[in-house]
């Protein structure tokens, strides 16, 4: 396994490194031919770049990210974590580089389609829908699936209520499996910050996604909520097999949790692999020493 | 299965949210038109009526999905001009019928210039509803076509016959103004009950977690603009056909728009309720007040300075809304309903 | 085309842009505004028009010219600083819509008030400026209009100073940069906002004495904030060179348009071709020709 990675990284770099010795641009055409050879890859970023203004908030970033696997994605803040995450879900997009969701090739991801693309995530500051309900939040997640228009819904046809019925059981299975029973009829604005993470955790999950995005999902959580929110996103993949990418600042959370891990630092990819490889690479350490993660790093070390 | 036994359970109370529609309906078909004097009709009534309409139609824009409009008089003016030459240019065709088709046509104009909504966000959406404002009040007065060649634009109610029934007089307009602003309130109240109207309010709260998880955010804007402008459009033609019965296109100006703004921000921002409250606050606000003011002030409150006394209040009574209750009139009637339960039982 | 249609079409052109300068006044309030403290103000035209009447009552009632200026001054000021303590700070974290629709109520206030106090009859405002046109070239030019222009610019260029090399402005621009970061640093927001309501208040004094003097002290004068928002629009709420080059397309696309359109389609365009421009090119940069182009942050 950890051999397989290896050789995936290397092989990864090789283009990369090939580039660099003969002075050119991307070498799109090789990387085409790579994406589809990898039968197993789920989503692939490749030579991904984005800058904001004078910014460059990522410059030439691969990820390769296996069906099934949770796969972290750590580094310093202003990383580019985010932006990683943003640009696969359409939100910004790259100055360069193609990104292939489930074999498909777009320079950008288009984001209204994102949810029938498979894809689902969460945003690192909270972005539900205050004025409803915790189990309408949920709710909504689904609504991709929907198919009826205003007419059958204020006529309430059966079309329209048969969709209601459907996704009102996804949801309440959802409320269940996350123990949102107690607050399920609350407005979500009123729930505490932790309560409203897992809702947004639940509005992505009710799509059964084959993909899923996690944006710092416990972030300023307490320790037990945090334990509580590893134990879903783990429950996540193992009964629904769903892809997981996760944004995580808590080291020890993301190396017990995920099975390979990529480092960012200042926009650039400087470490992947198991994290016990990740661990063990100097680039890492000495990213994270002298930064406001130095807590980090104890932990790392 | 499991949802049909959840609403089994809801059902008493919903019985208990029904009783205070049924009782309101019973009011307005058993003891107004009985009992209302037809000063009441007339100069309150008729226009609460049409107001809260158009409040009602832009709380959905507004208040359910977000998208700040300054240019409802505008839609009000469609639907009268509308349903003014329906009447006059379409032989025999039933007063129902040509006042959907005056809500149709506004709401064509309303998709018209929610089109920018699609690029634009907030401000920017917002100054260029003005241009709605501006620019439909502008042809109705130029093009003598739309008032059939009123050299100032005046358009005249037609006589208002339901099924051979007319109802010129103050009772029979009531009536079909009640009717109208009944039925239509009923579909709205439907529609933001519903997954739409939840794709409206999640628009709204937060429009990129929505296209994200595959919200049709620029057909929900677009079908929000054409509901709403639909509306509106009816409440236009209750106000041109049911109140006032000759109007111009000056009638439907800027300060009307904000008046229906008002009224929703008075009577509360996403509630049916609050668009009747501020309506029923609006109408009578400023009979109070001069009532108020002669009382206090004698012949020195005179019209003029009714008319700046009822600015400043206004003016004052939005700032204070927004600071010290910001979901308005229904939110108090809420807490006010609250304590007296909480003191009965 | 002959000389003189080409001439007449040159001082169609320059009048427009000479009264675009006049809507840049307005819109530059906002602007500052706009920038500092992310309130779209919709008062800001009753502003112009309760600093307007303020000033022409007082030289009315016999108050030397000088001191009137002074007066109103500081009641512009008085009512900045009034704003910001029982408008704005109540209502800080709230929507922009929020604060916006709390600035209608604001404006329905100051007209109502202006009036209240100083009656609603319209008042002739003589600044002493001469406004016989003269002629340059074949072309007239009206003196009053160059002469505001002229005040106009030379406020602009005031403004600029201020915020770019004084030590007020350089806070004023971490403010609008970022209002988290400047509250982390130790900005004091709500003085700095009541500054910029008085700055405001005293561009709407500026607007409002030679709107005056060119369409006479009444309520109407409120109205220019209507002139103001497609500027505003075009040139994107948050610059000040936006607010001037979108008064100046605005003002001189729309006298070439009431001239030369406006007869096919019946005249009286004005209400709405500022706002049908506009719209056409925020279809194309939804910004507005100098707004930042902003990348919303998830
Ligand atoms: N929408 C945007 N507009 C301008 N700059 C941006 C935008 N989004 C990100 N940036 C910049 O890009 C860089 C990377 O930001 P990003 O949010 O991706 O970092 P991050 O790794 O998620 O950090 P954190 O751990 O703090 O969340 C930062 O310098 C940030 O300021
Ligand atoms: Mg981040």
């Amino acid at each position: 396994m950890i051999g397989a990675s290896l050789g995936a990284a290397a092989y990864e770099r090789a283009p990369e490194i090939s580039r660099i010795l003969a002075g050119a641009g991307p070498v799109e055409d090789t990387r085409r031919a790579r994406l589809s050879a990898k039968a197993d890859a789920i989503l692939t970023l490749s030579g991904i770049g984005i800058s904001f203004g004078g910014v460059t908030a990522l410059s030439d970033v691969d990820l390769e990210v296996k069906s099934g696997e949770i796969r972290a994605v750590i580094g310093p803040n202003g990383a580019g974590k985010s932006s990683l995450i943003n640009i696969i879900s359409g939100l910004y997009h790259a100055n360069h580089g193609t990104i292939a969701i489930d074999g498909q090739p777009f320079a950008r991801v288009p984001a209204n389609r994102l949810a029938r693309l498979g894809v689902a995530r969460t945003f690192q500051n909270l972005a539900l829908f205050g004025g409803l309900s915790v189990r309408d939040n949920i709710a909504s997640g689904r609504v991709h699936t929907r198919h009826t228009s205003f007419v059958e819904h204020i006529a309430g046809l059966p079309r329209a209520r048969r969709e209601d019925a459907v996704i009102a059981e996804k949801t309440d299975q959802i409320v269940v499996f996350l123990h949102l029973e107690a607050v399920a009829d609350r407005l979500v604005a009123t729930l505490p910050y932790g309560l409203q993470k897992r809702v947004e955790l639940a509005r992505a999950l009710v799509a059964e996604p084959k993909i899923l995005l996690l944006d710092e999902p416990m972030a300023g959580m307490t320790a037990t909520e945090k334990a509580e929110m590893a134990g879903f996103v783990r429950a996540a993949r193992d009964r629904h097999g769903v892809t997981i990418i996760l944004i995580e600042h808590d080291i020890g959370v993301v190396m017990g949790l995920s099975d390979r891990v990529a480092v960012l630092d200042y926009g650039r990819k400087i470490a992947d692999g198991t994290p016990a490889e990740v661990r063990a690479d100097p680039a890492v350490i000495r990213a994270y020493i002298g930064t406001a993660e130095g807590e980090a790093s104890d932990e790392l070390l | 299965m499991a949802v049909q036994a959840l609403d089994a359970e809801r059902l008493p109370i919903d019985w208990q949210k029904l009783a205070l529609p049924a009782v309101l309906i019973a009011v307005a078909y058993g003891l107004i038109p009985t009992y209302a004097s037809s000063y009441l009709v007339e100069a309150i009534l008729l226009p609460f009526l049409a107001l809260s309409l158009a409040a009602v139609g832009l709380n959905l824009l507004t208040g359910y999905c977000g998208q700040l409009s300054l240019g409802s008089s505008a839609f009000m003016a469609v639907g009268a001009f509308a349903a003014y030459n329906f009447n006059l240019r379409v032989e025999a065709l039933p007063l129902v019928a040509t006042m959907i088709l005056a809500g149709i046509s506004a709401a064509g104009i309303g998709i018209l210039f929610g089109l920018p909504s699609l690029r634009l966000r907030g401000f920017y959406l917002a100054v260029s509803t003005l241009a709605a404002q501006f620019f439909v009040q502008w042809a109705l007065t130029k093009f003598g076509w739309f008032s059939n060649d009123n050299p100032s634009g005046v358009i005249s109610a037609p006589h208002l016959t339901v099924a051979g029934f007319s109802l010129d007089g103050p009772t029979g307009r009531y009536l079909l103004s009640v009717t109208m602003v009944i039925v239509l309130t009923g579909l709205v109240w439907r529609l933001v009950n519903s997954a739409i109207g939840r794709n409206f309010i999640a628009v709204r709260d937060n429009e990129t977690a929505a296209r994200v998880i595959g919200v049709p955010v620029l057909r929900t804007k677009l079908l929000a603009f054409a509901i709403s402008s639909f509306i509106i459009g009816v409440a236009g033609v209750l106000w041109a056909f049911t109140y006032l019965r000759t109007v111009e296109p000056a009638g439907f100006n800027l300060d009307r728009s904000f008046q229906i703004l008002f009224i929703i921000i008075i009577g509360g921002l996403a509630s049916i309720r609050g668009a009747f409250l501020g309506a029923a606050f609006i109408v009578v606000f400023p009979l109070v007040l001069s009532r108020l003011g002669a009382f206090a002030f004698g012949g020195l409150f005179d019209s003029g300075v009714l008319d700046m006394s009822q600015r400043i209040v206004l003016g004052a009574l939005i700032i204070i809304f927004l600071i010290a209750e910001p979901n308005g009139l229904s939110a108090l009637f809420d807490r006010l309903k609250r304590r007296i339960g909480s003191r009965s039982s | 085309m002959n000389y003189y249609d080409f001439l007449f079409a040159i001082e169609v052109l320059v009048g427009g842009l000479l009264s675009g300068v006049m809507y840049s006044l307005v819109a530059i309030g906002f602007v500052l505004i706009y920038k500092t403290s992310g309130v779209l103000n919709f008062a800001q035209g009753s502003m112009v028009l309760f600093a307007a009447l303020t000033f022409v009552s007082l030289v009315e009632r016999g108050v030397p010219f000088a001191l009137s200026l002074l007066v109103t001054l500081a009641v512009m000021v008085a009512l900045g600083f009034t704003i910001e303590r029982t408008v704005l700070r109540p209502l800080v974290n709230r929507s922009p819509m929020t604060l916006f629709m709390a600035t209608l109520g604001l404006s329905y206030i100051i007209e109502g008030a202006a009036q209240l106090i100083w009656g609603t009859q319209v008042h002739g405002l003589d600044l002493g400026i001469d406004d016989t046109p003269f002629e340059v070239g074949g072309i007239l030019i009206s003196s009053f209009d160059l002469l505001a222009a002229a005040i106009a610019a030379a406020m602009v260029a005031g403004l600029s100073a201020f915020f770019y090399s004084t030590r007020i402005g350089l806070t004023f621009r971490a403010v609008a940069d970022d209002q988290f970061a400047a509250l982390a640093v130790g900005l004091r927001l709500p003085r700095i906002w009541g500054t910029v309501w008085t700055t405001a208040g005293f561009v709407a004094l500026v607007a409002g004495l030679l709107w005056g003097a060119r369409l006479g002290v009444q309520f109407s004068l409120s109205l220019i904030v209507l002139k103001a928002l497609p500027v505003l629009v075009l040139g994107g709420f948050d610059s000040i060179l936006g607010a001037i080059v979108g008064g100046l397309i605005i003002g001189a696309s729309e006298k070439l348009a009431e001239v030369y359109l406006g007869p096919f389609v019946g005249g009286g365009i004005e209400g709405w071709f500022a706002y049908a421009l506009a719209l056409v090119v925020l279809l194309v940069r939804p910004s507005g020709l100098f707004g930042q182009k902003t990348v919303e942050r998830v």
